[in-house]
């Protein structure tokens, strides 16, 4: 299945992986010393879903983001530094401190912006894609989300108006079983949310959220469909958190299904599993994976430092920017 | 000047928004092929098509967060509501994200969106129906309100509201559309933030709002009989509000009355009054009074809708009260 993937391919694959993980790990590091402001929602395991999505993408693509949208943020190329600043609310952040975690916007991306509203960012993502239809261009728009998310209104209004107009994006859930501590099967009969699609007229598939391989494929499926004008794929990844909700949530409520729950997806890790294959089949060495580490561990540090020399903006800034 | 329908001026500024930008587009329930549910876009599908035209389903979160996702990607979406009451349907795209989106990017996006929606009471149309909200929009940082009064303001506003770069909610009041007005045979943008003086007077500043200027001026017209000379100021925006001109006047009369149709808690008397006390205190010759809808639901039955509402009665009295 790996024949039609580069070298180049397969180490961007990897390295956006990586530089994800480690951003997290670094961020989940401010957190715990107490430099960060508020919370964030950790991409960490999910790694697969932004890369193998984001690489069927082309620059001009749109993408809609969450609450836990750092991944995603990595995945379109945007700046570690600048990311890592607005984190901590800092002046060299993309908002300058006023967004934080769950509200950084890289429009020169193509990201719409990071949402704190669960499903907030449905509609919008689905506006970008009527854009794109509008003015004839050959752009897509992916809306990123969570399982929970397809339980809001948004979901259901904008699924059914982008079928009904065959608008060109792609929905994909990331369905790590968790909405906060509520368990997804506890709430909703359809364990399957892809199975929704069927009730939009659209195609709804079911994806191994660990695989970025499989991940990428499917969604160079759902790309082309959409980049051919042949409307909306909802994309189910089957995925896991390794934290909790956020930062400091303990998240206690996993175990009472299944005491070896997260161990059991952790064994599934989509970056170390997919790096132990590429060195079993010889497509990548132990040796260059760790040039690359060692360049992303620098490019992170780098990040890290930016940050935290970075000012806190001028409290005058509050009175800025709240009309274009 | 030639004589015109409320609903075909704001058609006219549609129209004529359209053919100079074909970036600007709109979509809500009912507009295309019947021309909206008031009439207020009849002929406009013809003339631009289905995709400039939109009839979209019943989803009013769905259409806002639509048009937000336009306009941060190049459009400028005019969404239509067909009750403001909706506006509620729709809150968390409006108020969570179009009116946020600027200030959380840091001033990385505009959402160049306007909302057009119908206001007031005065058809039995009851609680879901009849609700003014310009109060509660302009608690909202990041949104404009416009409050137009006759046809050619509504038509001169409406063309400034289609050119601004930020989300504007347009309140239109229902009773107004089939009402004939004098317009001029071109109607220019008119700028937001600087209120009308539609008629100058002595004794006490009237500031109204939509329909309300039309009734202050029938009340100023039968109080001038009685020797009392009223200034009329037609507020136009609510947000931004041109609060020097109300200063100035009521310097000038020693007295002010707001008049507008949302209800009194917490409503535009209630912050005109607050906003402007500083500068008039110690020119004021009566308490500043309002006259807005009292604190019920708007009522069905024509008996007891009336009796609450605004009218022209209601001001000669008020006015009578405040000049003893």
């Amino acid at each position: 299945m790996d024949k039609k993937y580069s070298k180049e391919q397969l180490i961007g694959f990897y390295e956006t992986m990586y530089r994800m993980r480690r951003f997290e790990e670094e961020v989940f590091e401010f957190y715990k010393k107490g430099m960060m402001p508020g919370l964030a929602h950790l991409y960490l395991g999910e790694e697969a879903i932004a890369t193998g999505v984001c690489a069927a993408l082309t620059e001009n693509d749109y993408i809609g983001s969450t609450h836990r949208g750092h991944g995603h943020l990595v995945a379109r190329g945007a700046e570690l530094g600048k990311m890592m600043a607005e984190i901590l609310g800092k002046e060299g952040g993309y908002s300058r401190g006023k967004g934080g975690s769950m509200h950084i916007m890289a429009l020169d991306k193509g990201i719409l912006g990071a949402n704190g509203i669960v499903g907030g960012e449905i509609p919008i993502a689905t506006g970008a894609a009527y854009t794109a239809k509008y003015l004839g261009t050959d752009q897509i728009a992916v809306s990123f989300f969570g399982e929970s998310a397809s339980n809001e209104g948004t979901f259901h209004e904008s699924l059914n108006m982008a079928a009904a107009w065959d608008l060109p994006i792609v929905y994909v859930i990331e369905n790590n079983l968790y909405g906060i501590s509520v368990d997804i099967r506890d709430v909703t009969k359809t364990i399957d949310i892809a199975d929704r699609a069927k009730a939009y007229g659209i195609p709804g598939i079911i994806v191994d959220g660990m695989d970025v391989i499989a991940v990428h494929q499917a969604a160079e499926e759902a790309v082309k469909r959409a980049r051919s004008g042949n409307g909306p794929t909802l994309m189910e990844c089957k995925t896991y958190r390794w934290q909790g909700h956020h930062v400091g949530d303990p998240a206690v409520y996993r175990e009472r299904r299944d005491p070896n729950e997260k161990a059991s997806w952790q064994e599934r890790c989509p970056v170390d599993c997919f790096k132990d294959k590429m060195i079993e089949q010889k497509k990548i060495s132990e040796k260059e994976f760790k040039k690359l580490e060692d360049e992303i561990e620098a490019q992170v540090q780098t990040a890290v430092k930016f940050a935290i020399d970075s000012p806190y903006p001028d409290p005058s800034e509050a009175y800025t920017d709240i009309f274009a | 000047m030639r004589e015109i329908l409320y609903r075909d001026a704001i058609c006219e500024a549609i129209d004529e928004e359209m053919e100079r930008d074909d970036r600007v587009m709109m979509i809500g329930e009912d507009i295309g092929f019947i021309g909206g549910n008031f009439k207020t876009s009849v002929g406009l599908l013809d003339k631009y098509g289905d995709l400039r035209m939109k009839d979209s389903p019943i989803s009013e979160a769905g259409i806002v967060g639509m048009g937000v996702g336009m306009a941060l990607t190049g459009l400028r979406p005019i969404v239509e509501l067909m009750f403001s009451d909706f506006l509620l349907v729709a809150a968390d795209q409006v108020v969570n994200q179009a009116a946020k989106i600027t200030y959380m990017s840091g001033g990385q996006a505009s959402v160049p969106m306007v909302i057009r929606t119908p206001m007031g009471a005065g058809r039995s149309s009851a609680a879901q129906h009849s609700q003014s909200m310009q109060a509660m929009m302009a608690h909202f940082p990041g949104l404009k309100v416009v409050v137009p009064s006759t046809a050619q303001e509504a038509k001169g506003l409406l063309k400034t509201a289609i050119r601004d770069n930020n989300p504007v909610i347009f309140f239109e009041h229902k009773m107004e559309y089939s009402n004939k007005f004098m317009i001029d045979d071109v109607v220019e943008p008119i700028p937001f933030g600087k209120a009308n003086i539609v008629r100058e007077g002595t004794d006490i500043t009237i500031v109204a709002t939509s329909s309300q200027v039309m009734k202050s001026m029938d009340a100023a017209a039968k109080l001038e009989k009685d020797g009392i000379s009223v200034e009329v100021i037609d507020l136009r925006t609510i947000v931004p509000m041109d609060r020097d001109a109300i200063i100035t006047s009521v310097k000038k009369t020693g007295r002010l009355l707001v008049v507008d149709e949302a209800h009194e808690k917490c409503g535009i008397g209630a912050e005109i009054g607050a906003d402007v006390m500083d500068d008039v205190f110690y020119y004021l010759e009566a308490p500043i009074g309002r006259i807005a809808t009292p604190n019920v639901p708007l009522p069905f039955s024509p008996a007891l809708e009336f009796p609450i509402i605004p009218s022209v009665e209601k001001i000669i009295v008020k006015v009578k009260k405040m000049m003893e």
